[in-house]
């Protein structure tokens, strides 16, 4: 048998409920290696190894009982902006370095439900802004495979879990690429649903209208065993949609004969490096020969979602952010003078450079003068964004192209240029404006580095999307890869 | 120079919902610190707001009371500033989308009879802050969130009024709206209808508006009265010393009968509205509306009418009596027991209304029910006793010493319609007034009649106020003329 | 579109953010990049777009009027007021508020 670290999430459970393998077994083997690692990658911000023994023998005492469940005793891990009651909850920020959750998010909730057996919290961008986690208070996390490159990010903590070993799956969140980046840059797979399919409460909010939280595993069967059970419509989440949630594992073995995925120009033009490019190409060859039909397709407005989603995204945080003022919770600085210098001290020493920049870009933009050209301009380019979607998908059921547009860059590499880190999520940030579906699934190694290959779907169609990569990932070994050698 | 004042009247009036606008905690009013602020009204980090469909029947209600164009798509936007009673660093409010568009309140003027239409610019949906106590915790503030995230509408009204009272006029006019309607109880003491007063003046004749200033946080109507009085006198003394008015917000101060500028709000503010991304856009169909419109109750304007033709009642009467909602169902219920409509309009109006402001009370804290001032009235109609003897018993009713009839029965207060017995008690006073009698009896016919008064009196001493008037007056007119 | 240092001064206030001198003209400098960035927007006619603000264009419901009232308000919120900075007598304290 593999070493347990190896075994995926359906194998995990496979064995849990053949009574061959115990929740205490498995979660006991991931604390270990994360109490021996951790400090390698620097992962996980908090580990809870008592609540993880003792949820995994709750766990096994229900499986005893015969009781039965998809995450029944699977050990996981939540990136650090879900709020989990008791459990400190930090967003990646000195601003919530002392903040202890009084209740659950939503995703929490729906997965304790199930059983699964948390973990910890991994590491992250903070407030999920950035691109390389390397803005957050706890210092970068490393790509399990070169320990001198970035993991990605804003999920980079949760993508290096999966593909260090140190958790079987984790959950992720999406507001410009925060899944599909890092789980591209580490060689897993990430999935952001539609906006709207899973519940944002109790997920600390970035940008209210592109958020959207995720599985992040090592394959897309496993996705869909964490997307089944995190979806679904949420009364406290207005915006959260009241759409059935289907089993997501019924259909990942349809064959895809006659799907058609379309490739648009905008995204394999020359600026597309061209050893990236023959990496997709040769993933989308794959794709071809389970039956796939390959179309070319265009989304003419690509190039303005860089440009809209960094008005968008800043104005809604710079309003989601002003929560953060130390007088209920988290920092507060010390001896404030008058009001204004709790304020602004507060503030200024409990947020990083990058979160203060991009509060500046929004309040600017948001600020009296400026709205017209900026937000709403934003705005109206978002909805011509979705028009291209929405034209292309009346041609094909998917829309496939790289994740980003190189591997793993080095710390520092981006120096602290925003511009040059923002244009690494050029190809997953309109999904976020669109509001669809996307999988960043492994799809090869360049120098040694994994590739990753984007999947947009249409809106609501995460099935169609898991069913396409589950397919890819029968005739395909590159999620199978590991950092790891142990 | 005549200056005209210029009034336009920002009215806050809290809803008398059960929950929060976006969040479930209890909207109601004395309880102890904090403890109605759940993490949603103390915005921790994750949380959301879902909003209350209460809140919104309840706007709609309004703006179907003034006539308004309600809005289709309704959009929340938020507000962005820090203050410590603001937990979220934003108000959710409406600016673009509210769910009120332009409508209009009738109000009396100066002129008997006549009415003036006060146009609605528009009326929306927003959250209340917390509030800041400034008691001394070392120099620190104390902040209670109970109140954030109350529902409030904010009526925003054109500068269309012209003094003082026609600003009080409006204002009692919103009122008499919102809680004829049920959508606010509209307790002023308790915040439940505040109002900001945009206040300008102009040369009489001028069309051209003058610089304005706000008067913030107005909560009651003599305040509002004194503090657009004082900020009018201001202004004039401004201009007519040469000076200019300087577009702020003033803060009025009760203490001292005067408005100061807010320092605090001077700092020129870009609040950086924009729609809430957490909150979508509400949509309101002709089907909801329809049904709010089939369970709107009678509107002040309409029992205005209802009275005055149901219940003869003069204009004036009938305005005072329809002026709150609760005082015109005690006079409705009073009428409809006793049966006489000028008698208790002229109760509730005088007694009652007298005894309840000298105590400081409200109509729902009456000490005599309606019900049970109408078995007082019905043994005034039906001669048991005077209308003198009536104040005497209802002085007892409010002393709680019981009903009409327990109360005249106790202390044996039951007029005297036995002719003998008034016979002679007026035996008795012609007796002992025989210089009172002479100069009667020698006086011309037509002064006699305002002679007897006094016999009248003697009688009514002795039967101590129980004898029938009517009867006193015959029995003695026929003893005198022999 | 570029930004000065002033106007970074302003909108660090509006934000309760400090960017002292040197570090205005560093930040105005990083900011204009974004802005630079942002503005190739500008080239395309939206005149007849109508802004979107939910990817869905979805609606919202409402929720039903309904209290939830705590069995013991006090405890309940002094558990959520533990992780508070400053509390007495179950208020939140800040430096004196000023009308």
């Amino acid at each position: 048998m593999k070493p347990l670290h190896e075994l995926t999430l359906a194998e995990i459970q496979s064995l849990l409920q053949q009574k061959q393998l115990s929740s205490r077994e498995i979660t006991q083997h991931y604390l270990d290696r994360i109490a021996q690692q951790n400090s390698t990658y620097n992962c996980y911000i908090s580990i809870d190894d008592q609540g993880a023994l003792s949820a995994a023998d709750a766990a096994d005492a229900a499986i005893a009982g015969g009781a039965n469940g998809a995450l029944l005793g699977v050990p996981f891990a939540h990136k650090d902006i879900f709020c989990t009651q008791g459990i400190k909850t930090t967003c990646g920020s000195k601003m919530l370095d002392n903040f202890i959750p009084p209740y659950d998010a939503t995703v929490v909730a729906k997965m304790k439900a199930d059983g699964a057996v948390m973990l910890g919290k991994t590491n992250m961008d903070e407030f999920a802004m950035g691109s390389s986690n390397e803005t957050s208070y706890f210092g970068a996390v490393k790509n399990p495979w070169d320990l001198d490159t970035v993991p990605g990010g804003s999920s980079g903590g949760s993508a290096a879990a999966v593909a260090a070993r140190l958790a079987p799956a984790a959950t992720g969140t999406d507001t410009g690429g925060s899944i599909r980046q890092p789980a591209a840059l580490c060689g897993i797979t990430g999935l952001k649903p539609t906006y709207g399919r899973v519940s944002r409460y109790g997920m600390i909010a970035f940008a209210s209208s592109l958020d959207q939280a995720g599985p992040m595993t090592r394959t897309a069967e496993d996705a869909a065993l964490l997307l089944n059970s995190m979806s679904g419509h949420d009364a406290k989440d207005s915006t959260s949609t009241d759409i059935a949630v289907p089993d997501y594992t019924a259909t990942l073995n349809q064959p895809i004969k006659g799907l058609k995925i379309g490739l648009p120009k905008e995204y394999f033009d020359d600026r597309l490096d061209t050893a990236m490019a023959s990496k997709v190409q040769a993933a989308l060859a794959e794709l071809e020969k389970l039956g796939a039909v390959l179309v070319d397709i265009e989304l003419p407005n690509s190039a303005l979602s860089v440009p809209a989603y960094y008005v968008i995204a800043p104005a809604e945080a710079s309003s989601n952010l002003s929560r953060f003022d130390g007088v209920r919770y988290g920092y507060r600085c010390e001896n404030p003078k008058d009001l204004e210098d709790l304020y602004t001290r507060t503030r200024t020493e409990g947020f990083g450079d990058e979160v203060k920049r991009r509060i500046l870009v929004g309040a600017y933009a948001l600020s009296a003068g400026y709205y017209d050209a900026y937000y709403r301009k934003a705005q109206q380019v978002r909805r011509l964004i979705k028009q291209d979607f929405v034209s292309a998908f009346e041609k094909v059921d998917i829309i496939a192209g790289p994740t980003s547009p190189s591997p793993a860059f080095k710390f520092g590499e981006k120096g602290d240029d925003p511009v040059a880190m923002y244009l690494e999520d050029i190809y997953t940030i309109a999904v976020n404006l669109a509001g669809l579906p996307a999988m960043s699934l492994p799809a090869g190694m360049m120098n040694n580095m994994p590739v990753g290959l984007q999947l947009v779907g249409n809106y609501f169609a995460e099935q169609q999307l898991l069913n396409a990569a589950h397919q890819f990932q029968t005739v395909t070994d590159w999620h199978q890869q590991s950092p790891v050698t142990d | 120079m005549q200056w005209e004042t210029v009034i336009g009247l920002e009215v806050h009036v809290q809803l008398a919902t059960q929950s929060k606008i976006f969040s479930g905690s209890s909207a109601a009013f004395g309880a102890a610190a904090n403890t109605q602020a759940d993490i949603v009204d103390l915005a921790l980090p994750g949380t959301l707001p879902v909003a209350n469909l209460q809140a919104f029947k309840s706007a709609i209600m309004f703006g179907l009371a003034i006539d308004a164009e309600i809005g289709k798509e309704s959009v929340f936007e938020r507000k962005n500033y820090f203050y410590p009673d603001l937990p979220k660093g934003y108000q959710t409010t409406q600016l673009e989308k509210p769910i009120v568009g332009l409508g209009h309140i009738a109000i009396p003027t100066e002129t008997e009879g006549e009415i003036k239409q006060v146009r609605i610019h528009h009326a929306h949906l927003e959250e209340d802050a917390g509030k800041s106590l400034h008691e001394d915790f070392h120099g620190m503030s104390g902040i209670d969130l109970n109140r954030a995230g109350t529902p409030l509408i904010e009526i925003v009204s054109e500068p269309d009024m012209r003094s003082s009272t026609e600003a009080i006029a409006f204002l009692k006019k919103v009122h008499a709206i919102v809680t004829y309607l049920g959508i606010s109880d509209g307790d002023m003491s308790q915040g439940s209808l505040r109002c900001d007063a945009n206040v300008s003046i102009r040369p009489m004749g001028e069309e051209t508006l003058g610089t304005r200033t706000e008067i913030k946080n107005l909560n009651s109507f003599r305040f509002i009265e004194r503090a657009i009085h004082v900020e009018v006198d201001r202004q004039i003394d401004l201009l007519e010393s040469g000076g200019e008015v300087k577009q702020e917000t003033r803060l009025y101060d009760s203490d001292k009968n005067e408005t100061r500028s807010m320092r605090s709000k001077e700092e020129a503010n870009d609040y950086r509205y924009f729609p809430c991304p957490d909150l979508l856009p509400v949509i309101i169909d002709d089907q909801t509306i329809d049904e709010l419109r089939a369970i709107m109750p009678e509107l002040p304007e309409q029992k205005l009418q209802r009275f005055q033709e149901q219940f003869s009642l003069s204009a004036y009467d009938a305005s005072i009596l329809t002026e709150q909602r609760s005082i015109a169902d005690f006079f409705e219920t009073t009428a409809d027991n006793c049966g006489d409509a000028k008698l208790s309009a002229n109760w509730v109006m005088g007694e009652l209304s007298g005894h309840l402001n000298k105590h400081d009370l409200n109509i729902e804290q009456s000490p005599v029910s309606a019900d049970q001032l109408a078995q007082l009235i019905s043994r005034i109609k039906d001669n048991t006793i005077s209308g003198k003897i009536a104040k005497q018993v209802f002085e007892a009713m409010c002393a709680n010493e019981g009903s009409a009839d327990d109360i005249i029965e106790a202390k044996g207060l039951k007029q005297v319609s036995d002719s003998g017995a008034i016979e002679a008690m007026v035996d008795e006073v012609i007796n002992s007034s025989p210089d009172q009698v002479a100069q009667y009896r020698a006086a011309e016919p037509d002064k006699r009649k305002k002679l007897i008064g006094f016999f009248v009196g003697q009688v009514m001493k002795v039967s101590k106020g129980q004898a029938n008037p009517g009867q006193v007056n015959q029995i003695l007119a026929k003893k005198l003329n022999d | 579109m570029t930004i000065t240092p002033e106007q970074i001064a302003i909108t660090a206030g509006l934000a309760k953010l400090k960017i002292d001198g040197d570090d205005a003209i560093e930040v105005a400098k990083r900011i204009g990049a974004i802005l630079e960035l942002v503005d190739q927007m500008q080239a395309v006619d939206t005149s007849n777009v109508e802004p979107m603000a939910n990817s869905l264009d979805a609606v919202q419901r409402l929720r039903a009027d309904n209290a939830i009232r705590p069995e013991n308000p006090i405890e309940t919120r002094d558990a959520l007021q533990q992780i508070a900075p400053a509390i007495e007598e179950g208020l939140f304290l800040v430096p004196k508020v000023i009308d």
